[in-house]
């Protein structure tokens, strides 16, 4: 009964749990789980070093200063360049995991790494492609608008702001270049009038 | 795939990855799957995530090359890869805490590695590709068994490893209530595991019909959409004799539904590290000196989280990335005993040339889309 010390009853006893549900209690006691106890020294972990070998650093590598020195292995995908990049060298030099700044300033690199690789991709035989790129194709093919009919899901007050966010900077972009190339051209005209 | 920006990828030629350590090993990717955590990426809310990335920390694959030193694999070997990215010696690998190596990733103290999963775990490109390079060949990945399917091999790299880990964290005991929130293959993996940890009812929340309703026929679970129902504490402590479950389970994270203003402030307007709204339920929903497990993924930033009542109700939260290998040899025994089939929550299998369209149809939960696996043009 509710607000005394018994616990609740179940509404199905256990014989009738383990029959009805495959496997049921087969990890029953807490004792004896993977993960128990969080920390077991008798793990064979494969590893035959003490200390594992340093892997090279062809290229210097950015790295944490809440750590002594750059770890044994990393990752080499995508090394810093560019403007993003020099963002993201000071967010690591400067900062610690502990500041908001070294993560707001990693936020600010990924969207100014967004917008060099959008601009040069314009230079190149593939440009970005934000129909294809988006996926946004499968809503047909993958019954976009069914899916979201069905139920009560409430993603769907959210989800036209999607196009927004991945349409909008290109919008902003473009307006800026029309806006740019009018106020240049309207100049030029100036300068050709003022002319005698 | 590649990385573009916030909601776009793309399929690009990239060099095959090349021996950086003398005991790496470079996999060709034979099956891989798009997790629910790849969708933060996705969506921009990882910081340091870079344009060329390539996302995927769930594949298996066959050994193409192995660096000097490495001892255990051999060319040729099938092999399944844990999501973790582990050197097996450390203060933490020793103590088997494999999620939290220290000496994989210099972006970061507070996480270990994980494969394409931007460089703040480390900088390592991912699986969702024709072929990777797996560093610690000797300590992470291992030869799948004979009786054991590619589908359920990968779907064991992170997805079913880590809900049923979720579950220890929960320190089940006979009996319990298991609330679990979200209904996604972490979700489902959890509250099928809450059962073969002696669980007396398991609840499991989402407002999306088509995962509640797998949620009834793979976990045997109740269920609930919080979408039908004005106060889904209230209801929960209704259907728990005002006490509160035992154990509540976060399988969401960082996008988390249910509240609007914190959606939009941390999946749309990245201003928190994660949406706080499966967390606070969680707290606000289990009893008094309960459990809370997290294994849903956030990201560094802060997020609003109702921490005072946590602190009042005198619980437990137990929280990590899962250490993926740990799990394996148990997993092994359900799924032979039978107790478990990881690939019945499989609902869509793609090539990799189409791979940004899996991605949206994943996204926006179109299709009934609950699990995608991804077919390298390699395989």
């Amino acid at each position: 009964m509710t607000y005394t010390s018994e616990k609740p009853p179940l509404a199905e006893p256990t014989d009738q749990l383990r029959a009805r549900i495959p496997g049921w209690g087969a990890d029953l006691d807490p004792a004896d789980r993977p993960s128990v106890p969080r920390e077991r020294f008798d793990l064979d972990t494969g590893a035959h070093w003490d200390f594992p070998e340093r892997q090279e650093e062809r290229v210097p590598r950015e790295r944490s200063i809440e750590h002594a020195f750059l770890t044994p292995v990393f990752g080499t995908a995508q090394p810093l360049r560019g403007v993003s990049g020099a963002v993201r060298a000071y967010a690591y030099k400067r900062y610690s995991e502990a500041r908001a700044a070294h993560w707001l300033l990693l936020v600010l690199g990924d969207r100014v790494d967004a917008i060099e690789h959008h601009a040069s991709s314009l230079l190149t035989l593939r440009p970005d492609n934000p129909v294809t790129e988006t996926g946004v194709l499968s809503e047909v093919r993958r019954h976009g608008l069914r899916s979201r009919m069905e139920g009560h899901r409430v993603d769907r007050v959210h989800q036209p702001l999607d196009p927004v966010l991945v349409g909008g900077p290109w919008v902003v972009a473009a307006v800026a270049g029309v806006v740019a190339v009018t106020l240049v051209g309207r100049a030029a005209r100036a300068r050709l009038v003022r002319r005698p | 795939m590649v990385y573009r920006g916030p909601y776009k990828i793309r399929v690009e030629e990239k060099d095959v990855p090349r021996i950086e350590h003398p005991n790496d090993a470079i996999v060709r990717v034979t099956l891989a799957a798009i997790c629910g955590s790849d969708l933060h990426l996705y969506h921009g809310m990882m910081p340091d995530t870079r344009i060329g990335h390539t996302f995927g920390h769930e594949f298996i694959g066959v050994v193409d090359q192995v660096g000097p030193s490495v001892q255990n694999l051999s060319v040729g070997d099938r092999v399944m890869v844990p999501f973790n990215v582990y050197c097996g010696s450390c203060f933490f690998c020793a103590r088997g805490l494999y999620s939290n190596c220290h000496n994989v990733n210099p972006n970061a103290t507070a996480v270990g590695g994980i494969y394409g999963y931007s460089h703040t775990t480390g900088g390592y490109d991912g699986g969702q590709a024709e072929y990777v390079r797996v560093p610690f060949a000797d300590v992470g990945p291992q030869r799948i068994p004979e009786w054991l399917d590619d589908e359920d091999a990968v779907l064991l790299t992170d997805a079913l490893s880590t809900g049923y880990f979720g579950a220890q964290l929960g320190d089940i005991h006979e009996g319990d209530v298991v609330v679990v929130l979200g209904a996604g293959p972490v979700g489902l993996f959890a509250a099928r595991s809450a059962w073969l940890m002696g669980a007396g009812r398991v609840i499991v929340v989402d407002h999306l019909d088509y995962r509640l309703e797998k949620a009834r026929t793979f976990a045997y679970a109740e269920t609930v959409n919080f979408a039908e129902h004005d106060d889904l504490v209230v209801l929960l402590k209704k259907m728990t004799d005002h006490l509160g479950a035992d154990v509540v389970i976060d399988a969401v994270g960082a996008e988390a539904d249910g509240n609007l203003m914190q959606h939009v402030t941390s999946a749309k307007l990245k201003l928190q590290g994660g949406s706080p709204v499966a967390l606070n339920w969680a707290i606000d929903s289990v009893r008094k000196g309960g459990t809370v497990s997290v294994m849903g993924a956030y990201g560094p930033l802060f997020s609003a989280v109702k921490f005072g009542d946590a602190m009042n109700k005198g619980l437990t939260i137990r929280t990590n990335q899962a250490p993926v290998k740990r799990q394996w040899p148990r997993l092994f025994k359900h799924i032979r005993n039978g107790y478990l089939k990881p690939s019945d929550i499989v609902t869509h299998r793609i090539p990799l040339e189409h791979i940004a369209e899996g991605y949206h149809t994943f996204s926006a939960k179109l299709d009934g889309c609950i699990k995608t696996l991804v077919v390298p043009d390699a395989a």
